[in-house]
């Protein structure tokens, strides 16, 4: 019953919230806490099937540069540039994965060869400091006059709040859709046994690359999407070892089983780095990574379900549903 | 069929399938017996695309098979039930069976696969209802599941692997009676290994003996049963096996 209704409810409440309160910097957060809570999403509905990518920093990564870079040198709007991002990252998610499966890479080794992308994509856009502006980071140029719609870009928060939910909201939905059809079972089935599985006539490869692609298609629009609401990206904030981390921590605090969870982790991660930030200035800055690392190890070992999910074992005693 | 001629498979220096060849008609049930490590589920896993020849030809309905990935052997035709079970702990009964109705009728409908897994359960003797587990299941239960699995991919060929391991005499019977009626009712070939003869001879019409990789030798079960060479065989590892066998032919 609350599972028929709930959603209904909190999805009324978000959409009612600004009309009651909207002090700009909590509009800021929430917006942030979206943008994010998609990204996770987006990586717990390949992770969720033991498909553990450290690679999704470098499709983030290539989401907000790619947008970046095609407006600014060929003012090519993100409503383009974002598509084109996508198709890239799956590129790179094929281009991994495919190997990866066909030798038969999985588990710790798949996730390091993943570490190794976000790696790379960090080290290009360090590097390729006279396109990118490395290091220093990079800024989509304003759009003059009335090209704002094209140029996808808002200065007031409440549009932003809203194309936020929105794509939070279609997120969910695209992992729920997923965590009921035919390929669930089948990737469930590939993380136990994949000869099993084969013999049972699933094709591993393919499978694996179907939620490998929509995973880093996902992610890129997620990047896209940040570098379009923030206005800047700099190569360790939108890529890289640290971000792919970030996501991994979140969904796995927050529950990777139940369709909540990467929100949740994001709500707490997000809270904690500027709660981190206000108290202790920028004196503590990447103390929130320490937090995130042991935070990480202490769940791994004492609720591998995640706050949502052990919540939702509690109230429900149900094993794999939600 | 099935034609297979001149299967080799080796693993690094050691060849476990020697130059194999042998032939399966359409509705035969044919078995295929020897020693433990004698190749049985190695030429198993060559069939069902789950390891690739390193030599010779399997042709399944006009059509080379050899090397082809599982799936799209599955999708031409060919089950498979696995010596030691592997059902997917995290799928209940019904998914498990569901699963196999999906992809290894090439993805048709879900009502489709659905139906296929509930004919497959039917025709096993295991419960259809959507939320039974698989805890419960014994080692009759979870062999039960196998051919399941492998039924409702609609195979054309099953290739049954020790269908009897770790049962009792009652559920031995009840097993060897089980294939009968697959072929019987479904109008399935079956090849069917097993280490032991005993309850395989009586329902075979041919059989086929393996030794170190070898076919050594090929017949009906009494005259195979008969046969010096697989006397031998089987008088140093399984000699009460043969006398069974031959009392009961
Ligand atoms: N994947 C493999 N790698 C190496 N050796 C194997 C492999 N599979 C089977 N073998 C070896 O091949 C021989 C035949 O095994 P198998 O086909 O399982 O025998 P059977 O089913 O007749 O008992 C055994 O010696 C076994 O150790
Ligand atoms: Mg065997």
């Amino acid at each position: 019953m609350t599972n028929r209704v709930l959603p209904w409810i909190v999805g009324a409440v978000l959409i009612a919230l600004p009309f009651v309160y909207s002090a700009p910097y909590p509009m800021h957060l929430m917006v942030v806490v979206l943008i994010w809570s998609f990204a996770y999403t987006s990586w717990s509905v390949m992770g969720r099937f033991g498909l553990v990518s450290l690679g999704h920093g470098g499709f983030f990564g290539v989401g907000a540069y790619s947008t970046a870079l095609l407006w600014n040198y060929y003012h090519l709007s993100p409503f383009l540039g974002i598509p084109i991002a996508m198709v890239l990252a799956v590129t790179l998610a094929i281009v991994v994965t495919y190997p990866c499966s066909r030798f038969r890479i999985t588990g710790h080794y798949f996730a390091l060869v993943t570490l190794a992308l976000s790696a790379i994509v960090q080290q290009v856009a360090t590097a390729s400091r006279n396109i990118t502006g490395g290091s220093l980071g990079y800024t989509p140029e304003r759009a003059q006059g009335g090209g704002h719609i094209l140029a996808f870009q808002f200065t007031d928060k409440l549009t932003w709040y809203f194309i936020a939910l929105g794509v939070w909201a279609v997120g969910l939905f695209v992992r729920w859709r997923v965590d009921h059809s035919m390929i669930a079972y089948a990737l469930e089935a590939i993380a136990e046994d994949e000869d099993a599985a084969g013999a049972a006539g699933v094709n591993v490869t393919s499978e694996k690359l179907k939620i490998t692609a929509l995973s880093a298609a996902m992610t890129a629009f997620a990047g896209g999407m940040y570098c379009q609401y923030q206005m800047f990206i700099s190569p360790d904030t939108v890529s890289g070892i640290n971000v792919s981390l970030q996501m991994v921590f979140a969904a796995v605090v927050g529950g990777i089983y139940v369709l909540p969870g990467p929100t949740v982790g994001a709500i707490i991660t997000i809270l904690l780095a500027e709660g981190l930030r206000i108290f202790f200035g920028t004196g503590a800055l990447g103390w929130d990574n320490l937090v995130y690392g042991t935070l990480l190890v202490l769940f791994i070992i004492f609720l591998p379900q995640g706050l949502v999910g052990a919540a939702w074992t509690r109230l429900t005693g149900a094993r794999r549903t939600a | 069929m099935l034609e297979v001629s001149g299967l080799i498979k080796r693993f690094g220096g050691f060849t476990a399938v020697s130059n194999v060849s042998f032939q399966v008609g359409q509705g035969e049930i044919l078995g295929l017996i020897g020693p433990n490590g004698s190749g049985k589920s190695t030429i198993f896993n060559l069939l069902s695309g789950t390891l690739a020849p390193t030599g010779g030809s399997i042709r399944f309905q006009g059509h080379e098979i050899g090397g082809l990935p599982p799936y799209r052997i599955i999708n031409q035709g060919i089950g498979r039930t696995f010596q030691i079970p592997r059902p997917f702990k995290r799928l209940s009964l019904f998914e498990n069976v569901a699963l196999a109705g999906y992809y290894g009728q090439g993805q048709p409908s879900r009502a489709k696969a659905f139906e296929a897994a509930e004919r497959a359960l039917t025709m096993v003797g295991l419960p259809t209802d959507r939320d039974a587990g698989i805890g419960g299941l014994g080692a009759a239960g979870l062999k039960k599941l196998e051919l399941a699995k492998a039924l409702a991919t609609q195979p054309k060929l099953l290739l049954a692997d020790e269908s009897l391991g770790g049962l009792d005499e009652t559920e031995m019977d009840q097993a060897a009676d089980m294939l009968r009626r697959i072929r019987a009712e479904l109008g399935i070939t079956i090849i069917w290994v097993e280490h032991i003869m005993g309850v395989l001879m009586r329902v075979v019409d041919r059989v086929m003996v393996l030794d170190h990789g070898e076919m050594i030798a090929e017949g009906l079960p009494a005259e195979v049963s008969a046969d010096p060479r697989v006397i031998e065989v089987y008088l140093g590892t399984d000699a009460d096996a043969v006398q069974a066998a031959a009392v009961r032919v």
